[in-house]
């Protein structure tokens, strides 16, 4: 217990005071204790708990003993629209030295246990008195786990939001989470709270679901929560009420294996155990079912200090402050005062890209937005397929008819492009051809305003040689959007050499605008995601044509964890797109950029995927996509090359090396500023895991990095342990 | 003109009024808004009267003098919404400054009467912590051009050290000796638990203690006595009269109440406290605006054919010692007659302003039930730039035999 006596300090941490006051409610004898948590700081800046908290919420319990007359019960809730947001995340962050991690972080974990227990378990003395959180508000990780140490609990139905995002993070709940919450909701629902949401982009839940799911015993207005819910503790306490009534019974033995079992699938297949959290909190919820409280505790506190001081975690809070950060403000933009209002917006084109354009830019910008096409059919249908869209959020209930008739009336198609003259930005989003588009931009040149931005959504193509015969070459940007466009949250804005501030601060308030998040890249090939996911994917079907079965190249980066593996990907976004991308990539960088000859069979065979349905509906490899990307163009057969074989190790290897060279070269050419811009693409436009930190931590901790370009990314200790 | 009027007019009946605990400015509420303050009372309305169905409500009037900020916006509409009332149910801003509360209980119970509302919720706010007197006034020049009011008339203090020379017999040790009772009638109502059962009780935010449970009004101080209250100095005259503690203070708070047309309480089985008689409303100087419950209560009598002998309890705000008295002396009633706010009043309560005038009725109400042999009973206030306000009730527990009184 060395560790219990260790004091921990945070000199730059926002102390959450846990106030205390006292409360007469009628027929109760004896006050409520009422222990307020407040960082002094408005509801932009949550109330956490860091050793200073936890130490406060000591403190409070203390008073509370010696209070008298004694007191009735205790019950906590938080300042405005706070409950608590958990752990102070700052404080892991502020641990540079890797050999204090482990100690200190086991300290932390015994101190919050032995924190939130006090509040919780309302021992006082030799008196034991009912506790009660009243979730007024946001109830993340730890602020969520006091509450579940407490005998009851009120939430409003105005409280959001509701969360253990622990796993998401790259940690466990581990203040009492994991033991409290299966035998409080059930298995099925701990999973689903612990596992499933914390897995799903980090979904939270809002008062009313979190009451369905068993989190709280009464749900109450917003408007007059806490009057309301200490009403309502002085009926407990008065015996008119029993909370527990309303509990369903919680089954174990078979239910609680089988929640166990859904949550490993659930973790297997995003994860492919490429990280430990969910599995550990898993092990801590599947001993939760048998192991007395003291014994559950103490392995929580053990996963914490494990998991506190690993790889993934340190990743994962490098991500999480690049996503809530750097993702809120591009590096390298503008000045924002130079931005351009907005008024009127042009979409050249009208086919699928084209009319996704068209709807996010009329829900968002909520302007008229004009669809122009050469053929009146495709136009017809262009405009038809946003107009069914809105139809579509109408009857899922998401916008009201006054709503959609806006947003209906808003988009309209022209065959001609004078319906531009008075636009303020034309995006383009025709056929990935040079020519082609150097043509739209002469003739939207010859129509609109000096000044209207005209910004290309191509992924692969020079934004500076399209705009190289324009009178007003400054006015022309790149605005990549990724598929599909409602659900990925990145663009990459990109700037030519001749892109003046102005048509860049106006690319990216409109991309704020849009609720993306920009990054400022140069015009170099395919940007950043699409460059880096080709030069990878480029290694696994280089992999496939030289003879590695398919499924042993595309499961060959399993480990990391991806969200997909990269076949399947590449069949997501289309191979013919994929087919261009890695064509105009091989064109200006062919010493690094292989001929994509195998996709090239693909694409002209009409194959949409390499997998399809097997007999029994299981995702298999499609047998003639096999023989194609192995087929040389010259007839030999497959079977002649499969000696060249090379193993998931080595498929892996060449991918991840690949990576490094040209994520390295990128930084060199200066197509982003710094690594933590690469991160933050792959993480926002690719969906890469927390876990890897984008990639580039992954990339320096495995030495990959040093290896291959001679140096890290990143220094030692910002986004690796060491 | 309207059909559930049937060309005349219907009772009117008080159904049900609450208030939050009134709390001194810069107080227990310095971090509270105002509009919070009157949601908590709608929704205790809403909740103590389960037979009336939310969307049954035909108005929500509200008062406030300082219509700004978080008493801006047409309070009684952003209220109605805040509360969780049905977005059918619309709501306004009132403004008679004390007699805020009062003028939207009149304006909403005429409507009822006339047949164009069935059922309102009337009352008033006023955070003089956060808006205090007079903030952004901008009295036309012409007052001072034209004399058309003496400077003090926007002085409430000098204004009652006026009414003090207007009837010289009214010394300070008078309104000490009332003021002294009016805080010892309160604290006896406390005592009783009187005043508890038509508060609401609200969390209050500190953000450097945290949440308070507020149960109870914050400016009451029993044990006053006039030994005490001689000794404090007269802030609005060297050597004047008027003191803090003959006179109402800077206070924050909300009411609100029930209206009904007779017949509609009836058919949702709604309680009826009161039953409206009639009431009236009347000018006078602006620099003496302390009697101008006075003509207000002349008019009122007169035009409902009442005598002040009719009226067997009263309600008056005390927002000085000294203009409760001077109405006391003209109508013939002793400075410590029984009938006369029996449960003490603003100088030991407080005065939000705006919303005073429904607290007058509720503890009206109140006392309707302890007093069945009473028929009769009004609420009469002052009102600043020389007006009065007062309404009469009659007691619907009249005649009830058995228990009370």
């Amino acid at each position: 217990m060395s560790s219990a006596t260790m004091t921990l300090e945070h000199p730059d941490e926002v102390v959450t005071q846990a106030h205390v006051r006292y409360a007469q409610l009628p027929g109760v004898s004896g006050p409520v204790a009422l222990i307020t948590l407040d960082n002094g700081q408005d509801h932009t800046r949550p109330s956490t708990f860091g050793p200073g908290g936890l130490r406060s919420l000591l403190t409070a319990v203390e008073e509370i003993e010696a209070h008298d007359p004694p007191v009735a019960a205790v019950a906590v809730t938080g300042k405005p629209f706070i409950f608590c947001a958990g752990a102070d995340l700052s404080y892991r962050s502020s641990l540079t030295d890797p050999a204090e991690v482990r100690p200190k972080l086991t300290a932390l974990g015994e101190l919050g246990h032995t924190a939130l227990r006090r509040v919780g378990e309302g021992r006082l003395g030799d008196r034991r008195v009912p506790t009660f959180a009243l979730v007024n508000g946001a109830a993340m990780g730890g602020g969520l786990e006091l509450a579940l140490h407490c005998d009851y609990r009120a939430i409003s139905a105005g409280a959001a939001p509701i969360a253990l995002p622990e796993v998401f993070l790259g940690l466990v709940p581990a203040w009492g989470g994991t033991q409290l919450l299966p035998s409080l909701v059930g298995p099925e629902n701990a999973v689903t709270i612990m596992i499933d949401n914390a897995l799903s982009q980090n979904r939270t839940l809002r008062g009313p679901k979190a009451f369905a799911l068993g989190l709280g015993d009464v749900l109450l207005d917003a408007a007059d929560f806490l009057e309301e819910a200490l009403h309502w503790v002085g009926q407990v306490l008065r015996g008119e009420v029993d909370p527990a009534k309303g509990r369903r019974p919680v089954e174990r033995g078979a239910a609680w294996a089988a929640a166990l079992e859904r949550g490993r699938v659930l973790a297997d297949a995003r994860l492919h155990g490429a990280a430990p959290a969910a599995y550990r909190a898993l092990e801590l919820m599947a001993l939760a079912e048998t192991a007395d409280a003291d014994t559950g505790y103490a392995a929580e506190t053990a996963a914490l200090a494990d998991l506190g001081s690993s790889e993934e975690l340190v990743a994962g809070l490098y991500s999480f402050d690049l996503v809530n950060r750097r993702a809120k403000r591009p590096v390298g933009g503008p000045d924002r005062s130079l931005a351009r209002a907005v008024t009127k917006v042009g979409v050249v084109g009208a086919g699928l890209m084209a009319s996704q354009l068209g709807l996010l830019f009329a829900q968002r910008l909520e302007v008229p937005v004009v669809l122009t096409d050469l053929d009146q059919a495709r136009l017809d249908a262009g405009v038809a397929h946003v107009h069914s869209e809105i139809d579509n959020l109408l009857l899922r209930g998401r916008i009201s008819h006054d709503r959609a008739n806006r947003l209906k009336a808003s988009v309209t198609g022209s065959l001609t492009k004078d319906a531009f003259a008075d636009a303020d930005l034309i995006i383009e989003a025709v056929f990935e051809d040079m020519s082609v588009k150097k043509a739209v931009l002469a003739e939207l040149e010859s129509v609109v305003k000096p000044e209207t931005l005209l910004l290309t959504n191509t992924s692969a193509l020079s934004v500076t040689e399209m705009a190289a015969d324009l009178t007003h070459p400054e006015r022309v940007a790149g605005l990549h959007f990724f598929n599909p466009v409602a659900v990925l949250p990145l663009v990459e804005v990109v700037r030519t050499p001749r892109t003046d501030d102005a048509a860049i601060a106006t690319t990216l308030q409109v991309a704020k605008q849009l609720k993306k998040n920009a990054v400022l890249v140069a015009d170099a090939p395919a940007f950043v995601v699409n460059r880096l996911l080709t030069r990878f994917m480029g290694e696994v079907l280089a992999a496939t044509e030289t003879g590695t079965p398919i499924e042993q190249a595309d499961g060959a980066l399993d480990p990391l964890g991806l969200p997909m593996s990269p076949l399947v990907l590449l069949s997501l976004v289309g191979p013919p797109v994929a087919l261009h991308v890695a064509r105009t990539l091989h064109q200006a960088m062919p010493d690094r950029f292989r001929t994509p000859d195998g996709l090239a069979r693909v694409v002209a065979a009409g194959k949409s995927s390499f997998y399809t349905a097997g007999p029994g509906g299981e995702q298999i490899v499609d047998p003639e996509v096999a023989d194609l990307v192995r087929s040389m163009d010259d007839g030999t057969a497959p079977t002649a090359r499969e000696g060249a074989a090379m193993t998931p190790e080595q498929v892996r290897e060449a991918a991840l090396s690949a990576l490094a060279q040209e994520i390295r070269l990128l930084l060199d050419e200066g197509v982003v500023a710094e690594a933590a811009d690469v991160d933050l693409c792959m993480i926002l436009g690719a969906g890469w895991p927390f876990h890897l930190g984008g990639i580039t931590p992954y990339l320096d901790r495995t030495g990959i990095s040093e290896r291959v370009t001679g140096r890290r990314f990143n220094p030692p200790g910002v986004a690796t342990v060491a | 003109m309207f059909v559930s009027a049937q060309g005349s007019i219907r009772d009117v009946v008080f159904v049900d009024g609450v208030r939050t605990p009134f709390g001194k400015a810069k107080g227990v509420y310095a971090e509270t808004r105002a509009d919070d303050l009157v949601v908590r009372v709608i929704r205790e309305l809403m909740r103590r009267n389960p037979a009336l169905p939310p969307e049954r409500v035909d108005e929500v009037a509200i008062a406030a003098t300082t219509q700004i900020g978080d008493q801006g916006l047409t309070i009684g509409r952003v209220a109605g919404i805040l509360a969780g009332l049905p977005e059918s149910v619309p709501g306004y801003a009132i403004d008679r400054m004390c007699a805020g509360a009062v003028t939207a209980v009149t304006t909403t119970a005429s409507a009822i009467a006339v047949g164009a509302y069935d059922i309102a919720i009337a009352g008033g706010v006023e955070h003089m912590g956060r808006h205090p007197m007079g903030e952004g006034v901008d009295p036309n020049p012409r007052f001072v051009s034209e004399r058309l009011v003496d400077p003090s008339a926007l002085v409430m203090g000098m204004t009652a050290e006026n009414v003090h020379d207007r009837f010289p017999g009214i010394t300070r040790a008078r309104a000490d000796a009332y003021a002294a009772a009016s805080q010892a009638k309160a604290a006896k109502a406390y005592a009783d638990g009187r005043i508890q059962p038509d508060l609401v009780p609200v969390t209050a935010r500190h953000v450097d203690s945290g949440w308070e449970l507020v149960t109870a009004d914050e400016p009451p101080r029993p044990g006053t006595t006039v030994e005490g209250l001689a000794g404090l100095r007269t802030p609005f005259r060297p050597h004047g009269r008027v003191t803090a503690g003959n006179a109402a203070g800077i206070n924050d708070g909300a009411t609100g109440c029930v209206l009904a047309a007779a017949d509609v309480a009836d058919e949702l089985g709604l309680t009826r406290k009161m039953s409206l008689v009639g009431f009236g409303f009347a000018g006078v100087a602006p620099e003496v605006m302390g009697v101008g419950p006075i003509p207000s209560t002349e008019k009122a009598l007169a035009r409902t054919g009442l005598s002040i002998d009719d009226i067997g309890l009263f309600e008056l705000n005390e927002a000085f010692a000294v203009q409760v008295i001077a109405f006391l002396e003209h109508f013939g009633l002793a400075d410590d007659d029984p009938r006369v706010n029996p449960y003490g009043g603003a100088i030991a309560y407080g005065h939000p302003l705006a919303s005073s005038g429904v607290r007058l009725m509720t503890q009206l109400a109140r006392q309707f039930e302890e007093h069945p042999e009473v028929r009769y009973g009004m609420t009469a206030m002052c009102v600043g730039f020389g007006m009065g306000a007062t309404t009469i009730w009659e007691n619907p527990h009249f005649g009830r035999t058995g228990e009370g009184a």
